[in-house]
């Protein structure tokens, strides 16, 4: 049974914002009204397009900005009374890293860990472990400004995860990233997930909510829209659509409906051209007894496609708009 | 004690990132040089009341020394903003280090660096001719000290609340401009109008420049010297004060 590594009542975020030369200050509401479950052991993506309050919420959760309201208990401490105590447990990469770029890697890793209370001996080992298993080792002595993008990025990664931290709060970690550097960072992700460290990650990419996070929370405009395991949140948006070659014009369309309206995993039926769409549950078991009921009655079938909803679907569903059209 | 060891190691990234630019290093070094060699020959023509013989080194390498402290320290905010955009300060902040000992070990980089100056513009100045009074000069030094922390920490301030290079070259060279009129280092004030001479009576620098002056000369019971320590020994109080205040909050 895991514990609750992050839990926030009310939590709340307005700025002072001046328009123009002398202009009007305005409230902005960057972050709404946050109440947050993060159990211990699990990736926690939070999705959501830029400027929807992830990068402030997270600022917040790791002591960096004073909340407007609410209360937040992170790592077992309270994040306005014990602040201290919050930042001796957990680590954080923000989303331009934090490394000096005028000094080398093992130079930053060396500061970092003796900030965090470690004695020289023991920093020199934590850098050089570190050193190792981000295979930053080659480039060590090299000053961060000649680091390419991922190597960069795993030095940033390198240290936030100093102190062995608990809980490793992530600020679009893979922003920039070529493919192949993003699929080893996410790899590393999930290492330290296998060691028990819970991660919390902030991302506006779909593929990288879906595939890393354990359970997510869709933010928009400042407040969570929906929240729970990917699977969860896509089956209870959109079932998987079936999508039939068949006939549909003279009354042909009548008797598909007919034969499928009574399917029990059958949710709606949408008419194409020529197609027919099916909106069902687990689309993947039920195709099979699609196509025998097809050929049991006597239909000719000339294509068939299975499409699973994305998370795309659900940001869709729960805002209106799409999570895509909103990426940079 | 925790607090001093943070401080080193902090003070340690900051001169070392300094001292890896050669600009610095040459720029840096070079430019007490350059103001005394530029602007000596031009003063031997310029007579001070009070001070006779003495050669206008004596005169004039204090007021640039003061001088120094608000311009060159004075736009140590810049180094502010590339650690604000990378991410640097925040990083820091997570931590649990102490907020001060990482105001000061960016704020110690700069006066240290600053004294490097000072001692380089002493010592040639003592080769072109100017007499130093040795008790004199250790006052004047600490002096120094404390108006490049006053200088520093709210250069830092700013560089932190406006975040980007171009607003902060904008507000310092609105500041500088008229602090370094009212100060009497460029044209002595006994030229301007009482009005521009009362409002320099309220600020430090001017105050700061004549007890320079007093201290390399040896005229230790000038009142300008008890003035300018209490005045800006206050000024770097609130200024670290309020640089820090500045920094718990720094975001990018």
């Amino acid at each position: 049974m895991s514990n609750t590594i992050i839990e926030t009542k009310g939590l709340r975020k307005t700025f002072k914002s001046h328009q123009g030369k002398g202009g009007k200050t305005q409230l902005v509401e960057a972050v709404k009204d946050i109440n947050l479950h993060v159990q211990e052991g699990e990736i926690f993506g939070f999705l959501g397009p830029n400027g929807a309050g992830k990068s402030t919420t997270l600022r917040m959760l790791t002591t960096l900005i004073a909340p407007t309201a609410g209360q937040a208990l992170v790592a077992g401490c309270d994040l306005l009374r014990e602040a201290k105590q919050v930042r001796k447990r957990i680590g954080y990469v923000s989303q331009a890293g934090g490394a000096d770029t005028t000094s080398t890697g093992r130079e930053n890793l060396m500061l970092q860990a003796r900030l965090y209370g470690l004695s020289k001996e023991a920093a020199s080992k934590r850098t050089d472990e570190l050193l190792i298993t981000l295979e930053l080792s080659s480039f060590a002595d090299r000053l961060v400004k000649t680091y390419s993008g991922g190597q960069r990025r795993r030095l940033d990664l390198a240290l936030g995860m100093i102190n062995s931290p608990r809980l490793l709060f992530l600020d679009e970690p893979t922003t920039g990233l070529d493919p192949q550097s993003r699929a080893h960072l996410w790899e590393e992700v999930r290492k330290l997930r296998a060691l028990g460290t819970t991660i919390f990650l902030t991302t506006h990419y779909l593929e990288e909510a879906d595939v890393l996070a354990d359970r997510l929370a869709i933010m928009d405009d400042g407040r969570i829209v929906a929240e729970g395991t990917p699977n969860e949140l896509k089956q209870m948006i959109a079932g998987d659509v079936v999508t039939l070659g068949l006939e549909t014009q003279n009354g042909h369309y009548q008797k598909i409906q007919d034969l499928f309206h009574e399917q029990a995993f059958v949710r709606e039926i949408h008419p194409g051209n020529d197609e027919v769409q099916i909106y069902v549950e687990r689309g993947e078991e039920n195709l099979a007894e699609i196509i025998r009921l097809i050929d049991g009655a006597g239909l000719r079938l000339s294509k068939v496609a299975l499409t699973r909803p994305s998370l795309d679907d659900v940001f869709l569903r729960k805002t209106g708009r799409s999570l895509r059209d909103t990426a940079l | 004690m925790r607090f001093l060891l943070e401080t080193r190691l902090l003070l340690g990234r900051c001169l070392k990132s300094t001292l890896r630019n050669p600009v610095w290093l040459v720029m840096g070094l070079f430019q007490p040089v350059l103001y005394l060699l530029l602007f000596a020959p031009l003063l031997n023509n310029l007579k001070m009341p009070g001070f006779g013989n003495t050669s206008s080194l004596n005169i004039f390498a204090p007021g640039l020394l003061v001088m120094m402290a608000m311009f060159s320290v004075g736009f140590a905010g810049f180094n502010v903003c590339e650690d604000l955009r990378s991410g640097v300060i925040e990083r820091l902040r997570v931590t649990p280090a102490s907020r001060v000992a990482m105001l000061l070990g960016m704020v110690l980089r700069d006066v240290i660096l600053f004294l490097v100056q000072c001692v380089l513009l002493v010592l040639i100045a003592m080769l072109m001719g100017m007499t130093v009074d040795p008790k004199g000069v250790i006052l004047l030094f600490l002096l120094l000290v404390l108006i490049a922390l006053m200088m520093a920490s709210a250069s830092y301030a700013l560089g932190f609340l406006l975040k980007n290079e171009g607003s902060l070259a904008a507000a310092l060279n609105t500041l500088m401009l008229p602090l370094m009129l009212l100060s009497g280092v460029m044209l002595p004030l006994s030229l301007a109008p009482q009005i521009l001479q009362n409002i320099a009576k309220v600020t430090p620098f001017s105050h700061a420049i004549d007890a320079s002056r007093a201290l390399i000369n040896g005229h230790l019971s000038d009142q300008s010297i008890l003035i300018s320590f209490v005045f800006i020994g206050v000024l770097m109080v609130l200024g670290i004060f309020w640089a820090t205040r500045v920094f718990r909050k720094a975001v990018a």
